[in-house]
């Protein structure tokens, strides 16, 4: 298993440790639904450095790039930043991404368990064409506050970037604990105002013991993949290889907005047939809501009437809305929100009403 | 050290002789791993109705925490006789006394004999061993 920079700290924290994408990451520090409430009333730092980070350059970057992810690579502005995913032909995804705009380059997130089968993708799309890709995912750090007091937090270590100016899904570069031209950017897996950070690995443990100290007056407290797990299922937000795999197209997991099918970004890997799917979709993505004791689960069986009609892709306990939560793909007929179904206990049923997403939305 | 009255499965369940019957629990080693101290952890466990008989390594109910759903295993054969009626209602009373009030199951066995479990000292290997 593979260790982020952070991981001997985190473990004298007296973190729970986990495998997750390969690599031994804390899942919980306390109790996950503290940690939860933290982010959503506070302000939380996490450890993201298992995440992939990739950087294109070269002449072809942007044309590369638009032949294979979703979002229009080329409209995006400089220091935007863009959702979007890395489809094969028939429209399924191999990841989902974040993609920065730089002047002179292109910066990737890519989910760890992914980061290989990207690369080698990524690199075979390339192939002949003038673009340089390097693997950042080790001499860079990855952190991410999360929560209303990510801002005063985080200006408390940054000269030379305003952050207030620093617009949602937007980036920018200052000092961070001394360290010069960090990128900053306001985005977040958690449904809640935040930043996330790429620094020099070497310096994780500093940097990281400096923005503890910075958020104390604010109520800081680490947070696990637990706790970002159930945030992230709040907000309504995909994990890939729950919501989205090789099966789970972005069109029906609601993904629309991460997906471009503008004339000017010309063709690109999956595009017709994910037309094709906008045009005819056949099932949903819908949030679940349970009165009942038991969360959902990822597998189990979603049914109405006597009729198997889909599966839970992903469950929580959700401490913000007080109640069992998850997600799954029912057909089209059944996604109306109120629809009521019933998940499958080994033979027990469960009743849950059908709901939008996403169960959660911070209040700008 | 754990009570060396009673057996243990890999799976974390503890069977101790009661008369002719076997009373089935889990440790407080499977509860820290499902709960981390946290007794609020634990959402939910799932015990089978009396009558129901099961086959030793059987799944004979779950156990639920916020993060994860873990399977319940029969460490021995039989049929259930009894089923403990408050610990669906009172987790905090298992996380409590493992040992003793959060027994879950009462099994009338084909057989009395655990020697395909493991003794407390080999169980405290067991779990001192990376998993």
């Amino acid at each position: 298993m593979r260790h982020t920079p952070l991981h001997d700290l985190h473990e004298r924290l007296g973190a729970k440790m986990v495998e997750f994408g390969g690599w031994h990451m804390p899942v919980q520090y306390g109790p996950i639904l503290d940690e939860a409430r933290c982010v959503r009333e506070r302000v939380g730092l996490f450890d993201l450095s298992h995440m992939g980070r990739l950087r294109f350059t070269g002449a072809d970057r942007v044309t590369a790039l638009d032949r294979i992810v979703t979002s229009f690579v080329g409209r995006i502005p400089t220091n935007a930043i863009r959702y979007g995913l890395l489809c094969q032909e028939d429209g399924n995804p191999l990841d989902d991404v974040l993609v920065y705009k730089g002047e002179e380059d292109v910066f990737m997130v890519v989910n760890a368990a992914n980061h290989d089968r990207d690369l080698a993708w990524l690199r075979e799309q390339c192939a002949g064409m003038e673009v340089t890709i390097e693997d950042q995912t080790d001499e860079l750090a990855m952190l991410a506050l999360q929560g209303q007091g990510s801002q005063a937090t985080l200006q408390a270590c940054v000269e030379g970037l305003d952050l207030s100016t620093v617009g949602y899904y937007k980036s920018g570069f200052g000092t961070l604990c001394g360290l010069p031209g960090v990128r900053v950017s306001r985005t977040g897996y958690t449904g809640e105002d935040g930043f996330e950070l790429y620094f020099p690995s070497g310096e994780a443990e500093r940097v990281w013991e400096e923005l503890t100290r910075a958020g104390a007056d604010h109520g800081l407290q680490p947070i696990g993949l637990g706790a970002r797990d159930t945030l992230r299922l709040e907000a309504g937000m995909p994990l890939y290889g729950h919501e989205i795999d090789e099966e789970h197209n972005p069109i029906e997991a609601g993904l629309a907005f991460g997906v471009s099918f503008h004339e000017d970004k010309g063709d690109w890997i999956g595009r017709s047939a994910l037309e094709a799917i906008k045009a005819a979709p056949t099932r949903k993505l819908v949030g679940l809501v349970t009165e009942g004791k038991r969360a959902p689960r990822q597998g189990y069986p979603v049914v109405h009437g006597d009729e198997v009609v889909g599966q839970v892709c992903s469950g929580a306990v959700s401490p913000t809305l007080n109640k069992n939560i998850g997600t799954a793909y029912v057909p089209v007929a059944l996604a109306e929100a109120g629809t009521i179904v019933e998940m499958d206990l080994r033979g027990k049923r469960q009743a849950c009403t059908v709901t939008d997403l996403p169960f959660y939305s911070r209040t700008r | 050290m754990r009570p060396d009255d009673r057996r243990y499965a890999s799976s974390h369940e503890w069977a101790k002789q009661d008369g002719d019957t076997i009373l089935v629990g889990i440790t407080d080693f499977a509860i820290e791993e499902l709960c981390n101290g946290n007794v609020d952890d634990l959402v939910y466990c799932d015990l089978p109705e009396a009558g129901r008989t099961v086959d030793a390594g059987e799944t004979f109910g779950e156990i639920e925490s916020v993060k994860a759903v873990s399977d319940l295993l029969s460490p021995v054969a039989g049929e259930i006789v009894e089923v403990n009626q408050v610990i669906e209602a009172h987790l905090e009373a298992m996380a409590q006394d493992p040992w003793g009030k959060g027994w879950m199951i009462r099994i009338k066995p084909t057989s009395t004999d655990l020697s395909h479990l493991m003794d407390a000292a080999g169980y405290e290997e067991h779990i001192a061993t990376p998993h």
